[in-house]
């Protein structure tokens, strides 16, 4: 059951790194073109011209796909994990809604609330000397989100008895906003943006990196759910001689979703 | 007929199954292991770190690096 779950999920992963890099290719790479350019016009005059290890059109085509679907296989895996624990213990929810709701929580968690304290950066901006630092912020501001959402998952269904649950799933949000709030506050800032450097292709290439990570996280999300539920689907009553209805029905309660589960990946 | 009140169980979908977490566990050690070396290289190899020696692997999933929202350069 485990196995076809995370099977799934990185199949699904697969497809969403092709959409996210339809999205990437269409808007983010012009944004990335733009400000290498910036940087170029700005290097030390003089200075010798750095070594092109990997062209631009590996960098922008093939590289960009490989980065993409490792990261979506990854993604992919890791989701379905989640939505393994999920499945059943966030009330009476369809798999397609758990899987939204999973989705939307690794989204935020992994992305969204991570890029609010350390947003995306394109080629130019940030100094080369800091990655190291500007690295272990990211990744703790990333465990940092993904703890938060988790723990609000665990309270709301804690709280849930006694307040119901959308006052639960409300108190929980609000707990991990101020938690986020805090941490946030208590974290350095990243300021390195070049004097000069075009604040429209700083917006533009944010706002592209959260489209490229939505399109494939909710890829991610609506594809498994839907995959889900028909899995899940009762085999079809066939024609006489087939199992008899009565049996079929019989069986239900014991292995609701059992083993046509197991066969559809 | 022997079950009738089954019978009456399709207007209201069976709530899913929950996996016991002990089924779950190597799975998610494997899976978890797996999509970390993956986003490592994705993320941060000859950035803040290096296990391979040079800057092929960073610059070939540099595009992708910058757009997803790792820190890059
Ligand atoms: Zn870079």
């Amino acid at each position: 059951m485990v196995r076809t779950l995370l099977i799934r999920g990185m199949l699904v992963g697969v497809a969403a790194a092709v959409l996210a890099f339809v999205v990437a290719k269409v808007f983010g790479e012009s944004q990335v073109g733009l400000a290498i350019a910036f940087e170029a016009a700005h290097e030390a005059p003089g200075a010798p011209a750095e070594p092109e290890v990997v062209s631009r059109t590996v960098q922008s085509t093939i590289g960009l796909f490989t980065g993409l679907l490792a990261f979506g296989v990854a993604v992919g895996g890791l989701f379905s994990l989640a939505y393994a624990v999920a499945q059943g213990r966030l009330g009476a929810l369809r798999a397609r809604t758990t899987a939204g709701l999973v989705a939307l929580a690794g989204f935020a968690g992994m992305y969204l609330l991570p890029s609010l304290k350390y947003p995306a950066n394109p080629p130019a901006v940030g100094n080369p000397d800091t990655i190291a630092d500007r690295t272990s912020l990211y990744f703790a501001a990333m465990l940092i989100a993904l703890a938060v959402v988790a723990g609000g998952f665990v309270a709301a269904r804690r709280l849930a008895p006694r307040f119901g649950s959308w006052d639960a799933a409300l108190l929980a949000l609000a707990g991990g906003l101020v938690v986020i709030g805090l941490a946030y506050y208590a974290l350095p800032a990243a300021d390195e943006t070049p004097e000069g450097f075009p604040a429209d292709v700083l917006w533009r290439f944010r706002v592209d990196s959260l489209a490229i990570q939505a399109t494939l996280w909710a890829t991610v999300g609506l594809l498994f759910g839907a995959l889900t539920e028909r899995a899940n689907r009762p085999a079809p009553v066939r024609a006489p001689g087939a199992t008899p209805v009565s049996t079929l029905v019989g069986e239900a309660p014991t292995a609701p979703g059992g083993s046509p589960v197991a066969t559809g990946a | 007929m022997a079950h009738p009140g089954v019978l009456d169980a399709p207007a209201a979908p069976a709530p899913l199954p929950t996996i016991p977490l002990s089924e779950l566990a190597p799975f998610a050690l494997f899976g978890s292991l797996l999509a970390l070396v993956l986003l490592y290289f994705v993320g941060a190899e000859q950035g803040a770190v290096s296990l391979v020696a040079g800057s092929n692997v960073h610059e070939f999933v540099h595009d992708a690096r910058h757009l997803l929202g790792f820190p890059c350069h």
